[in-house]
């Protein structure tokens, strides 16, 4: 089938400003959004540029905004979007050229959080103990692959870049609830904080855009009640 | 072409699993950079799924000797048995620490770290499938890559995101420092330092149908054979026996871990013909072999008969759910099929290189197959060949491997560095690499000799002949090919003329990294006239441990490759027949 594509492009070294430009592929309906980006680049205009690598949904490379909504776009399936595809950059970051935007905002915000294990008590020989119960409560947030998509559908985001946005939240979340971590106090003194979690406005944008199907929302609602309760 | 200078001690090339590792051994000690072409937690260790194999016991006896067993012979007696065990070995620390870092593993009642049943391991020497690998759902390479870089994130490590080093400068056998692209700004960064671990991950790409991600092009090994360096058991690549059809998306083998099974278009389960004593759970090799042959026996389902299925049907919903969520959520999003109901249509896919730059268990460097070392240069994970894993690669082991031997690598740095003194490199390092630049920039575009058209042309004539089933025939016909494919890479031309996110420069100077992956692996299995592991000579099909106990060692020599060979080096499992 042949498929109308109109892409978002800005070359910074030529462009003022980002325009569209419009392409026609041959694809088949189980094409990735992203066979069809690479068609382009690959045999008619070397030039489009976007960011990829695993091509199946996990490493969080390729988040842009496909028909108007985030998504990874080698997770959707040509037959799954309406014809024309319209496709631009994740909104909220700045764009660098074409569907590429400027993370480093992004991953400050994550480092903000403490992202990572605090526990200073001598673990001995073997591993920590950690029932299944325990585990279960922080399954979900380990699956974030910081793709970013859930940050940039945030309206509260979008109009105030300073707020931590849900990406953070939700790391903060993986260790917040994590019976091994002793590291809670600092990470919700952060979350308390005018641009941490209580900037939230439970849009539930974030919980439509994460492409690996974590209750974001609800992650931040449970960060926003720990807080409370250890206040 | 604006050049800028940096001085540090230490580099790592690349930030999966081993570079991490590697790094979080050596910053405290050394002014220390990660270069990596991606943001780190975008490697392709993240994409591992089904566990890290190491003999806690938590489930069942288990002993670490038993796990050095099942990978020699799961490895068709090439692995190196002192390295396996030391792998084995240092495998319960390595799971330990990880798990103190914050790695939320899955847990038994308990409340100690989960096991599950993985391909080729079993407990006493072949007795029965053994609980080992340790895993969190099927996330495993996931947690790994995100605590060990929260770990550098702790550490205050210090990073080049989306630097892409393409060249290293070695003077008299001594390692002096990196050249980096900057992909935002393509600026040249010259780093002094000497001491650098390459840890850039393996080379699917060059077959068309691989789990791999687009980012796996041979960068280290391509890089140091361009410098004279060997590689080691290039020959030997593993197929996936579970990629889904036609994509190639890895499904876990903890998905017959967890009990699935295999069935060809009758539905039979044919792995009990095959491997009578462990089934569906033989060693990779052994099973993409034999769906191969189902399906040339016309036993393959689909309107092409080219598709075999695995059937999870029976586990219920519960366990699929809790064990297997992200393969049965890609099953849902690149196929359609709910895998609680429909069995899965999968093929074999390209999936790990057992061979690549040749080090000893320490990661350093081997200059040649007589023992010589490049002093200051480290290798680790799929891109180094220590050997552990010989001709074939058990799964669970490739975790084990990054943070084992990416430790040592680490290790080795800090050795090295705290013996010796600074090396200097400055701003002319980067004249060949400028020049290599400017000339595909310079050159005028044409459709013939397009970077993707030469690429896709490699992965199509791989995928052609030198898959699971070589023969003489085959590996000539592709030789011929790889020939005409490296002249028509000499015209190579871009579209692209710009400096910021120029992608296209990047595959252009990767696909030459991917003809050299191509060029060894051919010449390599040309030369092993006998059938082991994963390499299966059709024109051969017994192993020959008379002329084959030996490792591959190719080196460049112009535009062909020079083969020399080194003998496995062996410990007390005596060569025997392979069966399961």
């Amino acid at each position: 089938m042949e498929i109308d594509l109109k892409i978002l492009r800005y070359d910074p070294e030529n462009d003022k400003k980002g325009h569209w430009e419009y392409y026609k592929v041959d694809a088949e309906p189980e094409e990735r959004i992203l066979d069809l980006l690479h068609k382009i680049k690959w045999f008619e205009d070397g030039s489009l540029s976007f960011r990829k690598s695993c091509a199946h949904g996990v490493c969080g490379s390729d988040a842009m905004v496909v028909n108007g909504e985030n998504m990874l776009a080698c997770q959707v399936l040509v037959k799954e979007v309406s014809n024309p595809i319209k496709i631009e950059p994740i909104r909220g970051l700045p764009v660098v050229k074409d569907l590429i935007v400027d993370m480093e905002p992004f991953f400050d915000s994550y480092k903000k959080v403490l992202p990572y294990l605090i526990n200073n008590d001598d673990p001995g020989d073997r591993e920590r103990l950690q029932s299944p119960e325990d585990r279960d409560k922080f399954e979900d947030t380990t699956k974030c692959i910081l793709c970013a998509a859930c940050t940039t559908s945030c309206p509260v985001f979008w109009t105030a870049e300073s707020y931590i946005g849900p990406a953070a939240i939700v790391n903060a979340h993986r260790f917040v609830m994590d019976s091994r971590d002793q590291g809670s106090k600092q990470r919700l003194e952060i979350m308390k904080d005018v641009n941490g979690a209580f900037r939230c406005r439970t849009a539930f944008n974030c919980t439509s855009a994460c492409p690996r199907g974590i209750q974001v929302t609800k992650a931040i609602e449970d960060v926003k009640r720990e807080t409370l309760l250890n206040n | 072409m604006k050049i800028v200078k940096h001085s540090f001690d230490g580099i790592i090339v690349g930030a999966g699993g081993a570079g991490l590792r590697a790094a979080i051994e050596a910053a405290p000690t050394m002014k220390l950079a990660v270069i990596t072409k991606l943001y780190p937690t975008r490697s392709h260790t993240g994409a591992a799924q089904g566990g890290m194999s190491a003999a806690l016991a938590n489930v069942e006896e288990d002993n670490w000797n038993w796990h050095a067993f099942d990978t020699v012979k799961g490895s068709d007696y090439l692995a190196d048995q002192p390295a396996v065990d030391i792998l084995c070995k240092e495998a319960i620390d390595a799971v330990v620490e990880l798990e103190h870092w914050g790695l939320p593993f899955s847990r038994l009642e308990s409340g100690k770290i989960a096991q599950r049943r993985f391909g080729g391991h079993t407990i006493k020497e072949g007795a029965a499938p053994a609980f080992r690998a340790c895993y969190a759902a099927d996330r495993t390479g996931h947690m790994i890559l995100q605590t060990l870089y929260q770990k550098c994130v702790s550490m205050g490590v210090e990073f080049f995101d989306e630097f892409q080093v393409l060249d290293i400068k070695i003077e008299d056998g001594v390692c002096k420092g990196v050249v980096a692209y900057e992909i935002a700004t393509g600026d040249l960064h010259v780093f002094e330092a000497r001491a650098v671990t390459f840890a850039t991950g393996g080379f699917g790409k060059i077959f068309k149908v691989s789990s791999n991600a687009h980012s796996l092009t041979g960068d280290g090994p391509g890089m140091l054979y361009q410098k004279g360096i060997p590689l080691e058991d290039m020959e030997f690549y593993q197929f996936h026996p579970t990629g889904i059809y036609r994509l190639g998306i890895l499904l876990s083998e903890a998905a017959r871990g967890e009990g699935g099974i295999l069935r060809n278009k009758d539905g039979e389960r044919f792995m009990e013909r095959y491997a009578p004593s462990i089934k569906d759970l033989a060693p990779r090799d052994m099973v993409s072999r034999a769906i191969a042959t189902e399906i040339s026996a016309g036993n393959g389902a689909g309107p092409n008969n080219d598709y075999v299925y695995l059937d999870l049907t029976h586990l219920g919903e519960e366990a699929i759910m809790k064990k297997l969520p992200d393969i049965t959520d890609f099953v849902r999003t690149y196929v359609k099929i709910e895998p609680i109901n429909d069995p899965i249509p999968v093929q074999p896919t390209a999936h790990y290189a057992m061979g690549g730059i040749p080090t000893d268990v320490n990661g350093r460097v081997l200059s040649d197959h007589k023992g010589g070392v490049i002093e200051g240069v480290y290798a680790a994970g799929e891109a180094a060949c220590v050997s552990v894993h010989g001709a074939n690669r058990l799964g669970t082991n490739s975790l084990l491997d990054i943070v084992v031997f990416g430790k040592r690598a680490g290790q080795s740095m800090v050795d090295y560095v705290s013996s010796t003194k600074a090396s200097t490199l400055n701003e002319s390092a980067a004249d060949d690499l400028s020049n290599k630049i400017n000339n595909l920039m310079e050159k005028e575009h044409t459709t013939e000799f397009s970077v993707a058209n030469i690429r896709s042309e490699l992965q199509d004539s791989m995928e052609e002949n030198a898959k699971i089933f070589r023969s003489k025939e085959t590996l000539d016909n592709q030789t011929e090919i790889l020939a005409n494919l490296r002249e028509r890479y000499q015209n190579v031309t871009i579209q692209d003329k710009g400096k910021v996110f120029n992608s296209e420069l990047l595959e252009a100077i990767e696909l030459d990294y991917l003809l050299d992956m191509a060029d060894t692996t051919v010449a390599s299995a040309l030369a092993r006239k006998e059938s082991r592991g994963a390499h299966s000579r059709e024109d051969f099909p017994d192993r020959d441990d008379k002329k084959f106990m030996k490792h591959s060692f190719a080196f460049k020599n112009g535009n062909s490759v020079k083969l020399e060979y080194k003998d496995v080096e062996l410990g007390k499992y005596e060569p025997m027949e392979r069966k399961y």
